[in-house]
């Protein structure tokens, strides 16, 4: 399973292990999803904490919550990496005792989706593939915004402000760069 | 419900990447849960996230990592994560989490304060310093009261609606206004307007003598 470290599993393979994990508690499939990750979140929460051991130890905490909650990820709605970002996003804000309301899709105020499923399937708003593409084709200067976002933990007009550049660029770089994301996602259709 | 006002994406990103303080979020997390469509693309930019996420150069691997966190499993059990649905307000529909846990259920019971005009208000409190959010509660046909603000101001309408220029903005629409922005808001005949607003707090003055009647004047 050593083998698995730099080469990247499907999606659906990744979301197989997942699923095998959840119903099976199988430490292999854990394994295989540990080595891909875990190199790549304890770097992510490095960039931030700049401290290894913290770094390490956010990590442990992240895998340990894939282990526990394999079984409420839904590959219907979602890709592996980006749930996988979602429960290290907040582990860091945990961290730094931020706090984040959320909605909650239980709640019955909550206004669902309309769409039906069937349709749902061609607007995969995830679907890894295509946004791996097209992330590969943002100019550098949108690319730079979105990584110092996601992986600096750094507001908008903190980045422009570490840029020099006025907040008004920045804002349309972020625009820019999410119109043509949705344009790849929608042109599945 | 038909929403025609939108999160931009900046505000957006910054609550995907976890850089929206309690404040702002609280708003922008209530607009979602009534919003679909900015939810899909709150989803589109996780999906991005993700994406970098593969991308990220793996440095400095501890080669005990993998030992360690397998101890670390024998260790857990698994707690049955049961989804325990929220419980059911009765017929209380105009405030959808996470704004009820900061609110209460009920409309009916909100302790309004008087702000001249037949206007109230209601301060929340949260632990954020940066932003000051508010329940706002404007009467039929009647103009927002004078509000000055520095900076940005987020509002999020929950029942009946106001017309801000030409724009009318109704249940789950949300007016995003920046301080150069001139806006004379209206709320329309018929029924009252409820709002959720966040602005960024008042600037706090360093002088002992201004702190110390602040709160008297409550500026
Ligand atoms: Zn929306």
């Amino acid at each position: 399973m050593t083998q698995t470290k730099n080469q990247t599993l499907s999606n659906d393979e990744m979301a197989g292990l997942l699923k095998a994990i959840a119903s099976d508690r199988s430490v292999d499939a854990f394994e295989a999803v540990f080595r891909f990750y875990s190199p790549r979140v304890r770097s992510f929460m490095a960039m931030k904490t700049g401290d290894r051991q913290i770094a390490e130890e956010l990590m442990q905490e992240t895998m340990v919550s894939v282990w526990n909650k394999a079984g409420q990820f839904d590959p219907e709605r979602g890709n592996v990496s980006a749930w996988i970002f979602t429960i290290a996003r907040n582990i860091r804000i945990d961290f730094y005792r931020r706090r984040r309301p959320a909605f909650d899709p239980q709640d019955p105020v909550f206004v669902n989706d309309d769409i039906p499923s069937a349709e749902m399937e061609f607007e995969r708003v995830q679907d890894a593939a295509l946004l791996r593409d097209a992330m590969a084709t943002l100019p550098p200067d949108q690319l730079d915004v979105l990584k110092r976002a996601f992986f600096d933990d750094v507001s908008h007009s903190t980045i422009a402000t570490d840029l020099g550049l006025p907040l008004g660029t920045v804002k349309s770089r972020i625009r820019l760069a999410f119109e043509k994301l949705r344009s790849a996602l929608e042109g599945r259709r | 419900m038909n929403i025609n006002h939108h999160l931009s994406d900046e505000l957006l990103l910054d609550y995907a990447s976890g850089n929206l303080s309690e404040g702002w979020s609280l708003v922008v997390a209530t607009h979602m849960a009534m919003c679909p469509s900015c939810r899909r693309r709150l989803a589109a930019m996780e999906g991005a996230a993700g994406a970098l996420l593969e991308k990220v150069d793996a440095t400095d691997v501890p080669v005990d990592s993998w030992e360690r966190m397998k101890q670390r499993l024998e260790g857990i059990r698994i707690e049955e994560v049961k989804q325990t649905p929220a419980a059911a307000p009765s017929g209380a529909t105009v405030f959808p989490e996470p704004l009820r846990s900061y609110v209460g259920a009920d409309l009916s019971t909100v302790k309004w304060q008087a702000l001249g005009l037949g206007a109230y208000h209601l301060r929340i409190p949260t632990d954020d310093p940066t932003t000051q959010v508010r329940l706002l509660r404007i009467p039929a046909g009647k103009p927002v009261p004078e509000h000055t603000h520095v900076g940005r101001e987020l509002t999020l309408v929950l029942a009946g609606s106001f017309r801000d220029g030409s724009d009318l903005f109704g249940r789950g629409d949300i007016e995003e206004a920046d301080d150069d922005l001139l806006h004379t808001p209206k709320a329309s005949p018929g029924e009252d307007c409820i709002c959720l607003a966040v602005t960024e707090a008042p600037l706090k003055f360093s002088s002992w003598i201004v702190r110390l009647i602040q709160p008297i004047l409550k500026i």
